[in-house]
């Protein structure tokens, strides 16, 4: 693929990253082949020139292993004092990250880029201490060695026969922005070695010895120098790119490794790193995973590497299949892969006749993909697993095998007694049985215990000379071959049937998990029932204690955990659980920040924001940590998280639709008010204005009819203002409802003879029991829920039909009802009266403006009752409501001057 | 009321109003001041000493309440406040601090030169001895005698029915609070027990009322108080 031009994405991608780097701060990395080259002085040097150029430096930590020289540079430049952690009863001094983070000064010094921070820091790595700082956007130097770098790691070990432990992911060393190196003949650096410029004399003598062999100097200086070269190689190439120089590319390759669960797994995956980088390649690392039983070590190792490879920069799969060479090349094909690295096989040769390694079957059907086979030396083997080992099976299979072989013995014994005739080739038959048994109920081991056995005792009991091992007749070493044969061949299947029964059944136990997960998020309605069922869901299937905190609208973690939130009780734990919502990366329990947390956190990453925190606390944590659950586990994760997404997008839509719906109503609302504003208004100004001109000349008659119309207009409008006024301190809660104990006929009362003008002429029916109870009511309101139901009745019935007010007393509440013999509610209105400006006939004039029912029903709710509208059958409306009797009523004491009271003055 | 015509003062801001007030006031005979904020309106009070106070609560500068505490202080004037709706306590709060009477805006002037034809008429009776024999409309009650007749048939009233009777015939025409009815007939001690006077209220009209749903006499004013009909002189 030739590329012309700059491929558009790349260059986004490019363009990104530039963005981003500009509010990362910038990370430079003074880089050489060992200690005592001058890292540090190179450093301090460069951090007092850009102090002289007015930057803001803070020196965070600086190792100077008593070197005057370099302790004389420090000075003149802030030292933040280092944090003091006690550890095992030992005070180390490290790096303060937060006093770092709180000072936050343009650029920061902090020597030292591999070390291992002290158990309990907050990060396991002082890399990413200084990613943090790079995050929050201050630059910092640093130094690092090229022992140091985790994908030339296996090679520098393989140079100087020296394990080094602290490593720095390659990302890490590429992501930053320079890199000085920093070189020294390696006679040089002896010299100052000698001089005791580096070391401590005891501590020189013991490194001359070791490390510091001219050889090891040598080699180490081609590392440091052939990985300058590549990176400048690299930029040199970015640079043809960016301005499209015509040359010829390679095309894209894609770098797969297949791992197994052997030991030298790791170096495989150094191996692909330093491949893909040289070659500018994807990789990608993947496991398979077959039917067969592995040790906890050999899943704790998968796990490993799977995680390596991803520190490394890689992808990780875990792939499933009965054949791992046929999966692993079908896998390859769909994705492209160019190149596949493999390890090579280690069995004997006799081996490989009897059953092929997955190398040469991978050999033979990877067809055009090329294929590299890579020694697998033993890495460093591990620290012993962390997570305890698994229970062994017991071992009462094997006295079970042992019965069955007694068992055919008793059989063959018999049958050889009744019928001596019977061949022996059919009494072995027995035995075969017997063993066929135990292949298929026990396993391996017991089925060969159990075919050795019954070779034994048939040889012992039934073949001359009996009851000797003496085998007379040689040709029943045939028999024993062979019956030995058919125990491992039915075994071997049987067991492998079995496995892949029980791998199956495992699969479907993690897909119906995630199934009914998944069908519940589906199902429930709402963001706390779906925490609630993933909180559920997960602590049943991976068997932990579980809680999730969310992030609120700000993105602070609402302290208000769901699930056991003992688990966040403590602040280290929140302080976990904080930092991995705010960084949205896993933290905690088994990973490399802050590992000493009782919980894994896993953050709830949605596309825009991390939503919460995720803390999983399992009962038995390798469980957890096997590749397979933990895959499931970040399923279940993600799909919580997006579930959760979903429903604040539906809430969001939901609002959204809500306001346009009220925006629309209100429209309407603006415009049935204005209309019923401007209608009395131009009575009265018209009515008024021909009053005022005195070229109209009026008879007195008209101008008193012209003068009732402003009268009559002037109390229209003010009903109008007067309930526009009601419903909006009402419906804000402006009003205080100040109940009295009262009799309600007093109430009914004052409605009545507010309204004797317009009731002139109408039967009014008060249907009032005189034993009717006190009731707690605002009398105001409640004067004022009776006039809008009689005005009600009054505007939409005829003016002969009767209005019949009634009361009774309910159980806790007292019933009122407005009842009218007019034509009724029309169909489905029962509900729709009490909305605000609902009008019974929108067009027809002289209607109210649609808000006295809805007065109403505000002043009832706000006094803790129930209003409601029935049409009656045979014809009319009846509007009852509902108004509690809370409390008891206050007692009347009988009062100074009354007979039987008792004097008080 | 030295057989001039009366005069009354108006504290109102809004000048739209004080201009219609001055004009129907004018036109029924009696002389209008006008005041447009609190400090003038005490000012006039006491320069011009006028006959009544019309006073509105919802002044700029100081509270209604506030003027009618320090009207208070000196002078006896009727003084009848003028409210908007809503302000049921303001309201109940100028009577009990001395305010004789109160209409709510928007009112009709009929309205108004009512209440004032009563608080005038109060005012000269108080220099005056009280009529001992208060008529309306068929009821009849005799102050000194402590007797009550409905369509010439004697009335049994308990003592307090009396004594809350006999308190709004006192009044006659302008509205009495709860609390000052309380205070009158149970002692300064019951002032809250609200549903006493409501209690007994429903007692009297029960007695007097032809329809105690739809009273004649004894007129509630919801949130506030009560008003017995004006009597007939």
């Amino acid at each position: 693929m030739s590329e012309q031009r700059p491929d558009p994405d790349k260059l986004l991608a490019e363009v990104q990253q530039a963005e981003q780097r500009v509010a990362r701060g910038r990370l430079k990395i003074f880089f050489g082949m060992a200690a005592g080259v001058g890292k540090t002085y190179a450093m301090l040097e460069a951090a007092r020139a850009r102090q002289a150029e007015g930057l803001d430096v803070v020196v965070g930590w600086v190792e100077t292993h008593g070197r005057a020289e370099t302790e004389a540079l420090t000075v003149g430049l802030e030292r933040l004092p280092p944090r003091q952690v006690t550890y095992r009863g030992v005070t180390l001094a490290e790096f303060d990250l937060d006093a770092a983070l709180a000072r936050h000064p343009q650029l920061i010094i902090v020597d030292e880029l591999a070390h291992t921070n002290a158990p309990g820091s907050r990060h396991a790595k002082r890399w990413q201490d200084i990613e943090e700082l790079l995050s929050v956007g201050i630059d910092v130097y640093t130094t690092l060695n090229v022992q140091h770098i985790e994908s030339l790691n296996d090679v520098v070990a393989q140079i100087t026969g020296i394990v080094v432990r602290e490593t720095v992911p390659d990302q890490v060393i590429d992501q930053a922005d320079e890199i000085e190196l920093i070189d020294l003949s390696p006679d040089e650096l002896l010299q100052r070695l000698r001089e005791g410029k580096v070391y401590l004399p005891q501590q020189a003598a013991h490194a001359l010895r070791h490390f510091f062999r001219k050889g090891n100097l040598i080699a180490l200086r081609e590392l440091a120098l052939r990985h300058i070269a590549d990176r400048v190689d690299l930029q040199m190439q970015d640079y043809m790119r960016d301005h499209a120089i015509p040359h010829t590319w390679p095309t894209t390759e894609r770098i797969m490794v297949g791992v197994g669960t052997g030991p030298g797994a790791a170096r495989l995956v150094r191996a692909a790193r330093r491949m893909a980088s040289t070659l500018r390649a994807q990789w990608l690392v993947a496991y398979v995973e077959t039917p067969a039983r592995h040790s906890p070590a050999e899943r704790e190792r998968v796990m490993r590497t799977l995680r390596l490879a991803e520190q490394l920069g890689g992808e990780s799969v875990t792939l499933t299949g009965h054949d791992v060479a046929t999966t692993l090349v079908t896998y390859a094909r769909r994705r492209n892969v160019t190149k596949l690295i493999l390890g090579k096989p280690r069995a004997p040769h006799w081996r490989e006749l009897v059953r092929a390694s997955v190398a040469s079957r991978v050999l033979r059907c990877s067809g055009d993909i090329d294929v590299y086979l890579i020694a697998e030396q033993e890495d460093e083997e591990a620290p012993p697993g962390r997570f305890g080992v698994r229970p062994s099976s017991g071992a009462s299979a094997y006295w079970r095998a042992l019965a069955v072989v007694a068992l055919c013995t008793l059989l063959v014994a018999a049958v050889d007694r009744w019928y001596p005739a019977i061949a022996d080739a059919n009494l072995v038959m027995a035995y075969l049985l017997g063993v066929t048994f135990v292949a298929t109920r026990y396993g391996r081991g017991p089925s060969i215990l159990a075919s050795l056995v019954s070779v034994l005792a048939f040889d012992f009991f039934f073949v001359a000379p009996h009851l000797s091992f003496a085998v007379s007749d040689t040709q029943y070493l045939i028999t024993f071959a062979v019956m030995l044969l058919v125990a491992l061949v039915i075994s071997t299947l049987t067991v492998r049937v079995r496995r892949q029964a029980q791998a199956a059944i495992e699969r479907a136990e993690r897909t119906a998990a995630l199934y009914a997960l998944s069908r519940e998020l589906a199902r429930v309605r709402g963001q706390a029932s779906m925490i609630e069922a993933a909180v559920r869901h997960i602590s049943t299937t991976f068997d932990a204690r579980v809680a999730i905190l969310l992030n609120d609208e700000q993105g602070h973690l609402e302290l208000q955990a769901v699930g056991d939130p003992t688990l966040v009780r403590e602040p280290s734990e929140l302080g976990v659980a904080q930092w991995v919502a705010q960084h949205g990366e896993v933290a905690g329990l088994g990973t490399q920040t802050l590992g000493g947390a009782h919980a894994l956190y896993l953050p709830l990453r949605a596309a825009q924001r991390v939503l919460g925190v995720v803390a999983v606390c399992p009962r038995i944590a390798w469980r957890l940590f096997e590749p397979e659950q933990y895959h499931l586990l970040e399923t279940f994760i993600h799909l919580t998280a997006s579930a959760l997404e979903r429903a604040r997008l539906a809430v969001e839509a939901e609002q959204a639709r809500v306001q346009i719906e009220t925006e629309r109503q209100r429209s309407s609302l603006l415009s049935a008010i204005s209309h019923d504003l401007c209608t009395p208004l131009a009575t009265i100004t018209g009515a008024a204005t021909s009053l005022l001109d005195t070229q109209t000349i009026l008879d007195q008659a008209t101008r008193r009819d012209l003068l009732q119309a402003i009268a009559e207009e002037a109390e229209r409008l003010t009903r109008l203002v007067r309930n526009l006024l009601d419903i909006t301190k009402l419906e804000s809660g402006a009003i205080t409802v100040r109940k009295e104990w009262q009799p309600l006929e007093e109430v009914i009362g004052a409605a009545l003879t507010r309204l004797s003008t317009a009731l002139q002429g109408r039967t009014v029916l008060v249907d009032v029991p005189a034993t009717l109870p006190l009731v707690p009511i605002d009398s105001v309101l409640i004067e004022q829920v009776l006039l809008n139901l009689l005005e009600n009745a009054l505007k939409y019935t005829p003016s002969e039909a009767p209005i019949t007010i009634r009361a009774r007393s309910q159980e806790r509440s007292i019933l009122v009802e407005v009842a009218d013999q007019g034509p009724g509610l029309p169909p489905g209105a029962e509900t729709r009266v009490f909305e605000k400006f609902y009008r019974g006939d929108p067009h027809q004039p002289g209607r109210g403006a649609g808000l006295g029912l809805a007065i109403c029903a505000a002043i009832v709710r706000a006094h803790g009752g129930t209003i409601s509208a029935i049409s009656q059958p045979g014809g009319g409306a009846r509007f009852q409501f509902t108004l509690p009797l809370d409390g008891t009523p206050p007692p009347l004491i009988a009062t100074p001057d009354e007979p039987g009271g008792t004097a008080t003055t | 009321m030295n057989g001039q015509s009366p005069r009354i003062l108006i504290i109102e801001d809004e000048p739209q109003i004080r201009r219609f007030l001055r004009a129907t006031l004018a036109a029924h005979g009696y002389q209008a001041l006008e005041a447009s904020s609190a400090e003038q309106g005490l000012r006039d009070a006491a320069r011009y000493l006028p006959d009544l106070v019309i006073l509105d609560l919802g002044l700029p500068d100081a509270d209604g309440l506030e003027v009618t505490h320090r009207l208070r202080e000196w002078s006896s004037v009727p003084i009848i406040v003028l409210s908007a709706r809503g302000q049921e306590q303001d309201k109940v709060a100028a009577l009990d601090q001395g305010a004789d009477d109160y209409l709510t805006k928007p009112f009709g002037m009929g309205e108004l030169l009512a209440r004032i034809r009563v608080a005038l008429r109060h005012a000269t009776q108080a220099q005056a001895s009280t009529h001992p024999v208060f008529e309306v409309d068929g009821l009849q009650v005799d102050l000194a005698a402590r007797r009550v007749w409905l369509h010439g048939r004697e009335i049994h009233l308990t003592p307090i029915e009396y004594k809350l009777l006999a308190v709004l015939v006192r009044y006659a025409g302008k509205v009495v609070t709860h609390r000052q009815l309380l205070r009158e007939v149970w002692g300064p001690a019951y002032e809250q027990e609200t549903h006493y006077v409501r209690v007994y209220m429903a007692q009297l009209r029960q007695k007097l009322e032809d329809d105690s749903a739809r009273p004649t006499y004894l007129i509630t004013e919801p949130g506030v108080g009560y008003r017995m009909r004006e009597g007939q002189s």
